[in-house]
């Protein structure tokens, strides 16, 4: 299987992506539950792109290894970055007046979260999920 | 995609028929706001069966909806939410407090019927 790349530009782009990863999740074999873990996580990190960035895009694919399989979420942006990710990472920090759940909401939904953002230079955020 | 919203006696009721963008959900709470007073309704409820997805924006956005509609002297349930995605809710800190919820649109009625009874006819207590 491919990997799928959802464009996030607009609002609606936010539907598509977490649509488009339950489908996929599904298909990989995943429970109606961890689907429904992974399209929230992927709502939220898309969510976060228009908040921070305006745009980017979300790509997902399936991980095939030799005793387990899974699927791995990348959302990217060139916005201008997080200044302080150790701080973005705890409860309640937010720039936008949103709650600010975002990113450690997102690291309880996945099994595996890393995040690569600078300021000026953009964010990359990547999660997995491994099929129990 | 706007959301259908039906006039029954006193109580508005909004089903959620597809998939909602941002847009969508700030429309509705927008127009169940404005409808509350146009016809002086005493309860709303929001059917969200169909929601495979309540994420923070989402459920933000049906906080702010309720505490508003309160705010307008009426009582608001949200009805209907799917096991699977309550348990994300719950993984992600999204516990609605001080939201009413109900298992779906029957007991949504009944729970603002039990509302509407203690209330009686006097002035709102929103």
């Amino acid at each position: 299987m491919d990997e799928t790349r959802v464009p996030i530009l607009v609002d609606i782009d936010i539907v598509a992506a977490r649509q488009n990863g339950r489908a996929l999740a599904a298909q990989l074999g995943f429970s109606q539950t961890d689907s429904t873990l992974i399209a929230t996580a992927i709502s939220e990190l898309a969510r976060n792109i228009i908040l921070y960035a305006k745009q980017g895009e979300i790509i997902m694919k399936p991980l095939n290894h030799s005793e387990r399989c899974g699927i791995v979420v990348v959302a990217h942006d060139d916005g201008p970055g997080i200044l302080d990710v150790a701080r973005a990472m705890q409860m309640g920090y937010s720039t936008s007046g949103s709650l600010g759940l975002g990113l450690p909401g997102v690291n309880r939904l996945m099994d595996e979260f890393a995040i690569d953002s600078r300021p000026g230079s953009g964010t990359t955020v990547t999660v997995k999920k491994w099929r129990r | 995609m706007q959301v259908p919203i039906l006039k029954q006696g006193p109580y508005l009721i909004a089903s959620i028929q597809s998939a909602l963008s941002d847009a969508d959900l700030m429309q509705l709470r927008d127009a169940l706001v404005r409808k509350v007073s146009t016809f002086r309704s005493r309860g709303v409820i929001v059917d969200v069966t169909v929601l495979d997805v309540m994420d923070s924006f989402a459920s933000r956005t049906l906080n702010d909806l309720v505490h508003m509609i309160r705010l307008r002297g009426a009582d608001t349930v949200i009805v209907g939410i799917q096991p699977e995605v309550a348990f994300a809710m719950v993984q992600l800190g999204l516990t609605m407090e001080g939201v009413a919820t109900a298992l779906d649109l029957e007991e949504g009625l009944e729970f603002l019927d039990q509302k509407l009874k203690h209330k009686g006819t006097g002035p709102r207590d929103g």
